[in-house]
């Protein structure tokens, strides 16, 4: 299929392996992107339970010392930049990567080059955080890093503020491929209230991602000149001003919160209906709620810094509008109860994690209602009870949705079933062990823990010491329940049960074409003329709003239920061609991250070179097949793949 | 509660089990919750003063509420799942479409938004309350340091460290701010104080002034500790808050302003001798100061020692203060708490002092009553 670029003469070709390890590397497909992401989240998954587990450890008796506070420090505050940063928000990306083209029936994203530069940036971030071990300590100012101890230079801040920015370039330019890709390349007859919710709260999410990265960025520059470079942003004694970092951190990192569980909220939207035989209740509202919690999102960031220097009128402002936001959170609750409601339930593994997140999430949800009540915010802040809160919203609550996921698109990702058994012992583990780690630390927290501290302290009493045992042991269970997700995975993917193409009686597009899908994903792409398109072509609603199975061929305006995928059209199918550069130019940012933390001008330099020969490759790559609009390059009609360049 | 749960006699084994579990474990929350002020000393259940009390008393309203929900939202949950599942004899007929009810979700929109807006009266009244300077205030400026609280009275010229005396039943204005060596704000980081029975936090900016009024009903020792990720040793930076009577606090204020006495003990003399001049070491007094009446107090950037025997611990209070621990914490500060004098100039040096060192100094500390 390069036979035409082959005979032009002086021009470079783009690499074109279907297997093996350089496929992996040049991939632009969107479905290899997305399990790459997954399989490399939950590397890091087991890095940041690691230091959990040294964390539960240290604590687990009062006043014992099993590792050294710089060790300690060192290992929460990578244990909260690891789950959020190198986990739960990456975890996301994975499901918006594999399923965003399939859900909206495309056949990639809009800018597939891009996409695979997104991931190889997060990995290279990734790995340059976690190289911090090796070269001098691992950062130890805590997730926040606040200034002005972030900016000492024994905090190994610099690791810190240079990787989460790296992580940030990687996000922005995921956010606005997955924007692009959302807004013009959905299947003819989507219209915006047609889109499944999943992809609702994709859009949402890429939007606060979009507007919140380069407040953190900003920060961080700052963070890091400060810290590396001897500026004097946050510097009292300068003019600087510490709290400005905070707000600065906060602005970003409210948004994040919301970045975080937004597409959790969309997975939910759509395990629920199928799982229900139901459609999702309120749909409107579902979507104009994650849309308001969006927006709303922006104007509470400085509850988190209700101790800080703040007035009272400040922080009654924050106080309502961290109230007001519980609204649409609310809403959101209530709706997929009623979902379930007056449905068919099936609890598959799935469903029931879907369940879990609703339960878990309304706990966490509540908890934060009560750090809106600032007089007694001002007794919750900085403790176990913030500790369990946040555990509660992004572990009982995204990573509980993002599992259920994980169980609900595994068949379409690999054409099998996952273990049914092994699911609900890994949900019903999970669930324990979860409110055992975490529940506690409500009450220790209340009873006078403070986070953050290498040493329980024995004046705090039995009690609290007994609650943080107690988290302990929760925690020993979520590694053996982990075990048994791990191995149903690993199983599963070689020896699972054959799905077929729609195993759950599904509702949404992807479940039309095949599963695993193909490298286009379609033959030839649907037109959607309902909300819950695959089930409408499988169902009609009689009189009385009940569903009646439709005859093949029998649907309003589509011949095959089976879709369109059982005619094989000779339609010409441009695709992504693999390209070497978006890797090639991740790779120079290695030398410029160093460079930037070790003040190297010779590191930066070969960095920032090597980033713009990257660029003048990755634009005078030429395209596989050809172009279209080359006269030279007339495109040859028998071929089933093409290419296109963005 | 917890006692009935004991006496009750169980009419049958089965059902049993659960209802001893549930009550063993509401036990182990009302212990955790009640007055046992002596188990745990740092409990924010358990206040002590009304800016503890009113915030408290606040919140167990909205727990309450919470937990209204919370049953709500579970009830509703169980109730779909047991109700709504897909039995064995199902007979493959799918439920109805049902696609929302208008009605129903601005109920749901409503009822929520009402009962914030009646929770956010009472909040707003109260955070204007709570931070309003109290009329009769006692004043006493709080100064963070990595890793320990330095406490001055401003009005009685009185220095002292990590333990503070306050009077009962009049309200305290702390006036905080935090600097590190050579109290240069430039190396200060944040720190928060918080004594959860007293008051909730406040953190400490360098460079910035913040306020805190606590206020304690009853004489007693009250605990906390730095709420702020401030470092290396953040865990080892607590508080002790000792609350006197009127007589009491006034003895202590005038104990307080004494200056320290010459020791007249001759190893003691030597210790003090070693304490000003140390030879090629850097002397003790160069970081902590020992007044002895001779023109003001100044701090050090080190705990004023002036008074060091009247506190019960030393080291952020890590350590009770005995002759044992002072003379392990003079050979070899870092093996008691974490610090970074040879990185970062923070924290007590190891003066590489020797056996007859050691003891003199030791002897002289313990004279400075």
């Amino acid at each position: 299929m390069s036979s035409t670029t082959a005979t032009r003469p002086g021009r470079y070709q783009r690499p074109n392996p279907r297997e093996g390890f350089i496929s992996w590397i040049t991939t632009t497909d969107h479905k290899r992107i997305g399990l790459m992401y997954f399989w490399t989240v939950l590397v890091f998954f087991f890095f940041g339970g690691v230091q959990s587990a040294l964390i539960r450890t240290q604590l687990a008796q009062a006043e014992q010392s099993v590792l050294t506070e710089e060790i300690y420090n060192q290992v929460f505050t990578m244990h909260g930049i690891t789950m959020v940063f190198l986990v739960v928000m990456p975890f996301a990306a994975a499901f918006f990567n594999y399923l965003i083209p399939l859900m909206i029936g495309a056949r990639d994203v809009a800018f597939p080059r891009l996409n695979a530069f997104s991931y190889w940036v997060f990995l290279f971030a990734g790995i340059f955080l976690y190289s911090s071990f090796l070269l001098g300590g691992a950062p130890n100012g805590s997730w926040v890093g606040y200034a002005p101890l972030s900016t000492d230079a024994v905090s190994n801040m610099g690791f810190y503020a240079i990787g989460i920015n790296a992580l940030g370039i990687s996000s922005l330019a995921a956010s606005i491929n997955f924007i692009v890709t959302i807004l013009n390349m959905r299947a003819p007859g989507m219209t915006f209230m047609r889109m499944p919710v999943f992809i609702w709260m994709a859009l949402v999410t890429s939007f606060l991602l979009l507007f919140a990265v380069p407040i953190i960025s900003t920060a961080l520059f700052m963070l890091m000149f400060d810290g590396v470079y001897g500026g004097q942003f946050f510097e009292p004694a300068t003019g600087g001003d510490p709290i400005l970092y905070q707000h600065l951190f906060w602005l970003f990192g409210h948004p994040e919160v919301y970045i975080m569980i937004l597409p959790t909220m969309g997975i939910i939207s759509e395990t629920l209906p199928v799982f229900s035989r139901k459609p999702l209740f309120g749909y409107a509202a579902v979507v104009f709620a994650g849309a308001a919690i969006g927006f709303i999102g922006f104007g509470v960031w400085a509850h988190h810094m209700f101790t800080s220097a703040m007035g009272p009128v400040a922080r009654s402002a924050f106080a309502l509008a961290t109230m007001f936001i519980a609204v649409p959170t609310g809403i959101k609750i209530f709706n997929w109860v009623f979902t379930m409601w007056g449905g068919k339930l099936r609890f598959t593994t799935s469903m029931l994690f879907s369940i879990g997140f609703v339960s878990m999430f309304t706990i966490g949800g509540l908890s934060g209602v009560t750090h809106a009540i600032v007089p007694h915010n001002a007794q919750q802040h900085d403790t176990y009870y913030v500790v369990a809160h946040f555990h509660y919203v992004l572990f009982g609550g995204a990573l509980f949705g993002l599992i259920a996921g994980v169980y609900f698109w595994f068949p379409k990702v690999t054409g099998r079933l996952m273990n049914e058994t092994l699911g609900k012992w890994h949900f019903w583990t999970w669930l324990l062990g979860f409110n055992l780690t975490f529940g506690p630390m409500h009450m220790s927290g209340l009873l006078g823990q403070p986070r953050r501290t290498a040493v329980l302290p024995a004046e705090l009493g039995p009690t609290v010491e007994l609650y943080n045992l107690l988290s302990g042991v929760g925690l020993i269970i979520l590694f053996g329940s982990a075990l048994v997700f791990l191995y149903n995975l690993l199983a599963s993917t070689k020896k699972g049960e054959l799905a077929g193409e729609d195993p759950w009686d599904a509702r949404t597009l992807e479940w039309l074409t095949t599963s695993p899908p193909k490298a286009h994903n379609w033959d030839k792409i649907p037109t959607v003329t309902h909300r819950d398109e695959f089930w409408h072509r499988k169902y009609a609603e009689d009189e009385a709003g009940r569903p009646v199975a439709v005859p093949a061929g029998a649907a309003e305006d589509v011949g095959d239920p089976r879709g369109d995928n059982a005619e094989a059209l000779d339609e010409h199918i441009h695709m992504p061609d693999a390209s070497y550069w978006p890797f090639v130019m991740v790779l120079g940012l290695v030398p410029l991250m160093y460079g930037l933390n070790f003040a190297s001008a010779p590191l930066i330099a070969i960095g920032l070179l090597w980033a713009i020969i990257g660029m003048y490759g990755w634009i005078i790559e030429p395209l596989a097949e050809g172009d279209d609009d080359d006269p030279l390059d007339a495109p040859n009609p028998s071929a089933t793949t093409g290419a296109v360049t963005y | 509660m917890r006692d009935s749960s004991a006496e009750r006699p169980s009419p049958r084994r089965r059902t049993r089990l659960v209802p001893m579990a549930g009550f063993s474990l509401l036990a182990l929350l009302l212990a955790a919750c009640g007055g046992d002020a002596t188990r745990t000393p740092q409990n924010a259940l358990n206040p002590a003063g009304r800016y503890a009390q009113e915030p408290h008393d606040l919140i167990t309203i909205v727990l309450i509420i919470a937990a209204v929900v919370f049953v709500l939202v579970h009830f509703l949950i169980i109730y779909s799942v047991v109700k709504y599942r897909q039995r064995k004899d199902d007979d493959g007929s799918l439920p109805v479409q049902i696609h929302g009810n208008t009605r129903l979700e601005i109920f749901w929109t409503i009822i929520p938004a009402l009962i914030l807006a009646g929770i956010a009266v009472p909040t707003v009244q109260m955070i204007f309350s709570q931070m309003d300077e109290p009329d009769d205030a006692f004043v006493v400026e709080v100064i963070g340091h990595r890793w320990w609280f330095e406490y001055y009275y401003p009005e009685h010229d009185i220095y002292t460290a990590n333990e503070m005396a306050i009077p009962v039943g009049r309200p305290v204005r702390l006036q905080m701010t935090a600097s590190d060596p050579a109290r240069d704000p430039a190396q200060g980081v944040i720190h928060s104080f918080w004594v959860p029975r007293l008051a909730g936090k406040q953190d400490l900016i360098p460079g910035q002034m913040t306020y805190l009024n606590m206020l304690a009903d009853e004489p007693g020792r009250y605990y906390g500790q730095c709420a702020e990720y401030c470092g290396l040793s953040h865990a080892n930076m607590r508080i002790r808050v000792e609350a006197l009577d009127d007589a009491a606090f006034d003895a202590w204020l005038e104990a307080q302003q004494a200056p320290a006495e010459v020791p007249a003990d001759e190893l003691a003399a030597r210790g003090r001798e070693l304490f000003g001049d140390l030879g090629e070491r850097q002397a003790c007094a160069a970081c902590h100061q020992v007044w002895e009446g001779d023109g003001g107090r100044t701090p050090g950037t080190g705990p004023d020692l002036t008074h060091l025997m009247s506190r019960e611990e030393f080291a952020g209070a890590i350590h009770d203060m005995t002759p044992e621990n002072l003379r392990e914490w003079l050979r070899d500060p870092n093996s008691m708490k974490s610090m970074q004098y040879e990185v970062n100039g923070i924290g007590m040096p190891d003066l590489d002092l020797t056996d007859e060192e050691l003891d003199a100094l030791v002897a002289y500390l313990l004279t400075l009553e």
